[in-house]
């Protein structure tokens, strides 16, 4: 049934297991011919078929998985230029640049944020919690409700 | 929106690493509960809670065993995720390790799968048709 409605069903596996390879290898030099290799396809088939299921090509791909990463290691408090080097990128200029295009600000600022944020979890962790009633109502004194200070 | 999950450590990886969502807020509750959100990049604003269900004043010890039975059991279909290209997202979540009750189907609204979370909810996928006027 399956092979019947979707009869390019050895088509898309290739594709997704070259997305898979980029989501794994996101932080190393790869090239593009390394990716359509994933997939058994030559280079530019490759380009055009990936772009037909995810809608960008598979270096735009690239970009944002690092780019998505980056996000998350600078949440975690790593430093600008660890995580540049980190998610694959070699010049800090170009990664700063895409970065803000991508995320709205540039990833030191997104840094300092997410600190702050941190900093709030560890502290008073009942004020990101919307609408948080007890909190609002000062309830957190009873043991449920006890935040982990340190 | 709220998700009730029998383990938040197992839903984390599950959301995360499988799902492919990102942590908003992972926050300490008190000793055994964390306020732990998560959500896609393209949907900003949007966050599902990922709520453990155990003997609170929520719920009383007999309620929090049932329905953590009624969970296991594959009780709930709690939401839809949509996609642009169904099979690619299914042969994604499948080589993931996603346990799938329904694979891709013509339906009259759209393509749609169903496939459960670690805990036992389920989830629609879903490539819908364009709406035409």
């Amino acid at each position: 049934m399956e092979q019947q409605a979707y009869p390019k069903l050895y088509f898309y596996r290739r594709i997704v297991q070259a997305k898979l390879f980029i989501d794994q290898h996101f932080a190393e030099n790869i090239e593009l011919y390394n990716i359509a290799d994933e997939a058994y396809y030559s280079k530019f088939h490759f380009s055009r078929k990936f772009k037909d299921v995810y809608l960008q090509t598979p270096h735009q791909y690239l970009i944002s998985v690092r780019l998505e990463n980056a996000t998350k290691l600078l949440a975690s408090g790593m430093s600008v230029a660890a995580v540049c080097q980190a998610v694959g990128f070699e010049e800090l200029s170009s990664f700063s640049r895409l970065f803000k295009r991508k995320v709205g600000i540039n990833p030191s600022a997104y840094l300092q944020r997410h600190k702050y944020i941190q900093k709030q979890i560890t502290e008073a962790p009942l004020t990101l919690v919307p609408h948080c009633f007890a909190y609002q109502y000062g309830w957190t004194e009873k043991e449920q409700f006890q935040t982990n200070k340190i | 929106m709220n998700i009730y999950v029998l383990d938040q450590d197992s839903a984390l990886d599950f959301y995360i690493n499988k799902l492919g969502l990102k942590v908003i807020i992972d926050a300490p509750m008190n000793k055994e509960v964390r306020w732990l959100t998560v959500g896609t990049t393209e949907q900003p604003g949007f966050e599902i809670n990922l709520t453990p269900v155990h003997e609170s004043i929520l719920h009383s010890k007999d309620t929090a065993e049932a329905l953590r039975d009624l969970i296991k059991k594959g009780t709930f279909g709690v939401g839809i995720f949509t996609c642009t290209d169904i099979m690619a997202t299914y042969e994604e979540l499948k080589a993931k390790g996603v346990e799938f009750i329904k694979p891709p189907t013509k339906e009259f609204y759209g393509t749609e799968a169903l496939f459960k979370d670690d805990s036992g909810n389920w989830f629609s996928l879903a490539q819908l048709t364009p709406v035409t006027v």
